[in-house]
């Protein structure tokens, strides 16, 4: 039983990702190089947060033809569990794992802050642990979270409850409060906020904590 | 091989919220420029690409711009192309 991690050039959270899964809750990790292309052997996979090949174009646009991604897709497709936080949530949306599109913050700042959120975990197989209706605080660290869908994508993910993480007190003007999503099938989940970095006390918080323990649960 | 030259302008939908276009009127009006109405900021990509001929590079182009350079869900894009002065054929 082990979780895959992504690297590419220019993530900056998948050390962290590392800490909180095995440091904190001792669940064995690997990290899986872009140029890798195959997840043989895991259980589970994260797309951590940073700036992968820098950004370049759009957030997580050059990402999607990495050779690890193609292994990721078949990997959610065959019911893999898959997890994309802020960087990796703009690389699922890239991929059209998850519908919409992450966009400029509508006050343009890049936003660095505990964002409170409600917590509905529809299907979604990493909230399990939740429950509908639940407060928690995750923080948020982005220039480019605001997530962006037609009303017609919106209102069908609404229906099939797949918006499963909302802002409570939005901050960066997306629409539904969005703040994370995951497929009808509930083993992808996207969210802008990062849930590795309140899994201790000493951080300030632990509401990530049962996120990241659903990865082999 | 004839050369062809093209600039791809990949702008946000309109229904898309423009803050960095919203930011750059209001310093418009900062500096005096009286009359800026509207101002949306897009990506002008200039390219250089070797094809058969035009209706090849041309299709070529399409689907780079369709499947890399824009993002259908909050882009649109549209392609100016010619050949490229002293190219030969086609």
């Amino acid at each position: 039983m082990s979780v895959g991690i992504v690297v590419f050039p220019g993530s900056n959270c998948d050390r962290d990702v590392a800490w909180a899964l095995q440091g904190v809750l001792g669940l064995p990790t690997r990290f899986l190089w872009h140029e890798e292309d195959s997840v043989e052997g895991l259980d589970a996979v994260v797309l951590p947060g940073g700036f992968s090949y820098g950004d370049y174009l759009r957030c997580g646009a050059i990402a999607r033809f990495a050779p690890i991604l193609e292994a990721v897709r078949r990997f959610a497709e065959g019911g893999g569990p898959v997890l994309g936080i802020c960087n990796g949530f703009q690389v699922l949306t890239e991929m059209g794992l998850l519908p919409g599109a992450l966009t400029r913050n509508r006050a343009l700042h890049f936003l660095c802050e505990p964002a409170p959120l409600e917590v509905n975990p529809g299907p979604c197989r990493w909230l399990r642990a939740y429950t509908a209706g639940e407060s928690i605080v995750l923080p948020i660290a982005h220039g480019e979270g605001r997530y962006q869908a037609d009303a017609a994508t919106l209102r069908s993910l609404e229906e099939r409850g797949c918006v499963v993480l909302r802002y409570r007190d939005n901050p960066n003007g997306s629409v539904g409060d969005v703040a994370g999503l995951c497929n009808p099938e509930g083993n992808v989940l996207g969210l802008m906020p990062h849930p590795e970095r309140a899994c201790d006390a000493l951080l300030g918080g632990v509401d990530g904590r049962r996120m990241l323990a659903a990865a082999l649960g | 091989m004839p050369l062809f030259q093209a600039r791809v302008l990949v702008s946000l939908r309109p229904s898309v919220l423009d803050p960095a276009g919203e930011a750059t009127r209001a310093a418009a009006g900062r500096l005096g420029i009286e009359g800026v109405g509207r101002l949306r900021i897009g990506k002008a990509v200039e390219i250089e690409i070797e094809a058969p001929d035009a209706e090849c590079a041309r299709q070529r182009l399409e689907q780079l711009s369709d499947r890399l350079l824009a993002n259908p869900v909050i882009e649109d894009w549209s392609l100016e192309l010619h050949q490229a002065a002293g190219s030969q054929g086609a």
